[in-house]
């Protein structure tokens, strides 16, 4: 089974201010479902999403290659990037707390290409009810809503969605969760992940990464049946496996 | 009582000055992260640019249509510099602040002094339109014309800047790049364009400060910005550093201090308290009046 | 499918753990030596450089000039501690050196107080002038904290122009007076004991910034200017290293203002303006940031061109250019700046980063045998 994946990444390394952070990180994204990148505090997965997106700061140092289909990702802007398919979900939503919730997603209209409000407004009926409220007023499950939100708005090829749950209460993790699994059925995800139960739920492929490298790759079913692999890899302190 | 209505409104007409200054510093500030050393020098060209059209410029002249005229033509060339600098200078060095700091610094000494190198050292007298020179009379108080034109133009230009941030596309990004410069490359969109245009807006402030300085001090000389430029910091820390309207209300407060602390106290004790309040400010309140709203 | 244990990353060495064989090398450590005999001995030459100093080397005239700059590239020195080795930008250092010469100043000439005493309260307020003045401004970070030094300096230029109490003489400025102060210090012919004053000024800051660096300390500062947090996960406090360095680099400005107070004989108010922080800020970036000697050299040469640039653009090759050309080189400024622009853009390890870019083309020419 050969399909061309959506995302490459070949010998990633990342250093900022001295610190080796990311150490040749290989992997690939299926262009369908979700692979979810999976490791312990401060390995680098966030990292690693902000690498592919051009967003690694000034002083770091990417060396590697990034490819989206044939076309390389290094030294573009990352407006460029988004602009050409490559939706970006940040830790910690970062929604526009000061714009009020109409304004957030305006923000993300591009000239040239019709925004689906629609599709938007069908998956999160509670935004356009809260238009005019600000972002920074919202509860943390609304932020999450409008931050997927706003990168809906426009195609994708792929999307970048890094801990979408954390900080949440579990009923809207389970929401978050519905969610995502809608969105992973047109586009493909690559997914930041920490709750185990999440996990189970969405990914289809998985990469854990360790100390800045990739320590294991393949189907994240073959990964979930190993309990005590799965333990040893993602540490003790990750959510227990429920269902 | 004439005397407190006198000293309130010269106090805003101090005020106006420095907001004509500040708002532009603190919208680079905010936006690009770059305190700009070289704003005076906006100013100082806003000056020297009105100074010489009325004279020179067919059409426009020392008084009447002929100076709103010749400053227009201040404030587009102090545009069109700022613009010039932040596409030559700072943007090659994009998102590096110290070199950016640095750069700005090294351009407000060489480009003072080659003001200095073109008209001299010492002050020119500047043209008045006859209106700016009167008095106009309020409750009691015989309050200077070119004060209240300074008053009426950062009225003028807080409304229009204010329509334009909440009004505009280009608005909205700069809004949201105050907030969050990062997430709003990750959103598409090229925000060094914002860069420019904002660089041009502080460019066009500080340059009709310039002009209208000019006439409220009656004269024009190469180091007038590096002076004001101290007092528009200020304002800008005091406002929370990112602030349009954090800016005016800190303008305010600093102008109308000065102006009644410099009048019933020693002269310069003003300019003291000034500093003084920022210490307190920052004491209390580091993120300023109105501080960049923390995102979660 | 990948299983493997991860490795340890391997351990980099440290270029300067890897000493290069050469001749140079080992001559290398002694240079700062020999600078400085050279430097103790000039006033003895009375060798004539046209074009470089007005006077003979053991001239009055030049040797106030050659005074003047060992005093700027030990203040740009004692900047360098805040700016390229903590990663500081204070744009308020102007005020600790006009404290230091004002305050000598004041204290031996309306006080009149002896210089020794005079020299050690000066010093002693600067110090404790930087150690309040930092704890306020130290509660701010980066570009915030530039201003209000910036604000804090201002203070300082208002009191002094504004002359409060009579002390300072306002716009005037306030000349020395010299009547109780040494006789060899006093006076035209004495002008090479202030040059030597001057020189182990110098020699002091260098001693101290090398030895400040070189300590644990120093290493905490050089973590705070790279990467602040790290140093707080270590469980430091980086407010307090970061006042101690601002404490010592405004002690040092102090210092060197009491020294320029006697070698200029008075205070004048243009050294409390925000300019003349903008010149250390320049001397420390065209000799190289957090580098031993180039803020030192930096500094001295800026002083250098500052009074010859002078000279320069008044000079008849000047005039003889079209005026377009002409006038903005008659002023320092303009060059210095441009020079600045320049220098950011293209030498950002300034003169010193220059030796090292030009290392690699040294080792290319044929060594002799």
């Amino acid at each position: 089974m050969t399909v061309e994946p959506v995302l490459t990444v070949e010998d990633l390394s990342v250093r900022i201010a001295g610190l080796h952070i990311l150490q040749g990180v290989s992997f690939t994204v299926a262009p369908t479902g979700v692979t979810v990148l999976l490791g312990r505090n401060g390995v680098g997965k966030t990292t690693t999403l902000r690498a592919v997106l051009g967003l690694t700061p000034t002083q770091g140092e990417v060396r590697g290659t990034v490819r989206m289909g044939a076309r390389s990702l290094v030294d573009q802007p990352t407006h460029r990037l988004v602009r050409d398919g490559l939706g970006y979900v940040p830790e910690d939503r970062c929604v526009f707390a000061g714009l009020t919730v109409t304004e957030n997603l305006r923000l993300a209209e591009r000239r040239g290409s019709v925004p689906a409000y629609d599709r938007v407004y069908e998956l999160f009926p509670e935004l356009d009810r809260r238009g005019r409220q600000r972002a920074g007023s919202l509860s943390g499950g609304q932020q999450q809503m409008l931050a997927i939100g706003r990168v809906l708005l426009n195609d994708n090829r792929l999307l970048l969605v890094d801990e979408p749950t954390k900080g949440l209460a579990p009923k809207v993790v389970t929401e978050v969760a519905e969610v995502l699994e809608r969105v992973a059925a047109a586009v493909p995800v690559l997914l930041v992940e920490q709750n185990l139960a999440v996990v189970r739920r969405l990914a289809t492929d998985a990469v854990v990464l360790a100390a800045g490298r990739v320590a294991w790759t393949g189907p994240a079913r073959d990964l979930l049946l190993e309990t005590a692999l799965t333990k040893s890899l993602l540490g003790v302190g990750s959510v227990e496996v429920h269902s | 009582m004439g005397t407190i209505v006198l000293l309130t409104l010269t106090g805003l007409g101090l005020a106006a000055l420095y907001f004509l200054v500040a708002s532009g510093l603190a919208l680079v500030f905010g936006l690009a992260d770059v305190l700009n050393f070289a704003h005076g020098l906006f100013l100082g060209v806003g000056a020297y640019a009105t100074w010489w059209a009325a004279g020179n410029l067919p059409g426009a002249g020392p008084d009447g249509l002929g100076f709103v005229l010749a400053a227009a033509f201040g404030v587009v060339a102090g545009a069109v510099v700022a613009m010039l600098v932040e596409l030559v200078m700072i943007r090659p060095l994009y998102s590096r602040t110290i070199e950016q700091v640095l750069v700005t610094v090294g351009l407000s000494l060489a480009g003072v002094a080659l003001l200095q190198a073109t008209w001299g050292a010492d002050p020119r007298p500047f043209p008045r339109p006859e209106w700016t020179r009167g008095v106009t009379e309020i409750l009691g108080a015989k309050v200077p014309n070119s004060g209240l034109l300074l008053i009426l133009a950062a009225v003028v230009v807080l409304g229009g800047l204010l329509a334009f941030l909440r009004w505009t596309r280009y608005g909205l990004i700069i809004r949201a790049g105050v907030e969050n410069r990062e997430m709003v490359t990750a959103l598409g969109i090229d925000v060094r364009k914002a860069f420019t245009l904002v660089f041009a807006i502080g460019g066009a402030a500080a340059a009709l400060a310039g002009a209208l300085g000019g006439i409220y001090f009656g004269s024009v000389s190469p180091g007038q910005g590096g002076s004001l430029l101290i007092f528009a910091f200020i304002v800008v820390v005091i406002g929370g550093m990112g602030s349009v309207v954090g800016a005016a209300y800190a303008a305010v407060a600093v102008g109308l201090l000065q102006q009644f602390v410099n009048y019933y106290g020693t002269s310069g004790a003003g300019d003291i308290c000034v500093v003084a309040l920022l210490a307190v400010v920052l004491l209390l309140r580091p993120q300023g009046i109105a501080g960049k709203v923390a995102t979660a | 499918m990948t299983n493997s244990v991860v490795d340890a990353p391997p351990a980099k060495v440290p270029a300067e753990l890897t000493p290069p064989p050469g001749r140079w090398h080992r001559v290398r450590p002694w240079l700062p030596l020999v600078a400085l005999v050279v430097f103790a001995v000039l006033p003895y030459s009375t060798a004539h450089l046209p074009g470089f100093f007005e006077g003979p080397l053991n001239s009055p005239g030049t040797l106030q000039l050659l005074a003047i700059c060992l005093v700027f590239g030990g203040l740009a020195a004692g900047y360098d501690l805040l700016f390229g080795r903590t990663g500081m930008l204070s744009f308020g250092h102007a005020l600790y050196f006009a404290a230091g010469v004002y305050g000598v100043d004041i204290l031996v000439t309306r006080a009149g107080l002896p210089l020794w005493s005079a020299a050690l309260l000066t010093v002693t307020g600067g110090a404790t002038l930087a150690a309040l003045l930092g704890a306020v401004a130290l509660r701010t970070a980066g570009i915030a904290f530039a201003m209000v030094t910036l604000a804090f300096a201002q203070v300082g230029a208002i009191l002094v122009a504004r002359d409060f109490g009579g002390l300072t003489g306002g716009e005037e400025g306030l000349p020395l007076d010299v009547s109780g102060l040494p006789a060899a210090l006093v006076g035209v012919t004495n002008t090479v004991n202030l040059y030597w004053l001057a020189l182990a000024y110098l020699t002091l800051v260098v001693f101290v910034v090398h030895r400040v660096s070189g300590s644990p300390t120093g290493r905490v500062l050089a973590g705070l200017r790279d990467d602040e947090r790290r140093i707080g996960v270590l469980g430091l406090d980086p407010y307090r290293f970061k006042l101690v360095a601002f404490t010592l680099s405004g002690t040092l400005a102090a210092t060197g203002g009491v020294i320029y107070c006697l070698l200029v004989g008075g205070a004048s108010p243009h050294i409390t303006s925000s300019e003349l922080t903008l010149s250390l800020l320049v001397m420390v970036v065209l000799g190289g940031p957090g580098t031993r000697w180039g803020p030192v050299l930096g500094g001295m040469l800026y002083m250098y061109l500052d009074h010859r640039l002078t000279a320069f653009g008044s000079s008849s090759a000047v005039d003889a250019l079209p005026s377009v050309l002409s006038r903005p080189l008659s002023q320092p400024l303009f060059v210095l700046g441009t020079v600045f622009i320049l220098a950011v853009y293209f030498f950002p390890g300034g003169l010193a980063g220059l030796a090292d870019r030009l290392g690699p083309l040294r080792r290319l020419l044929p060594r002799r045998p």
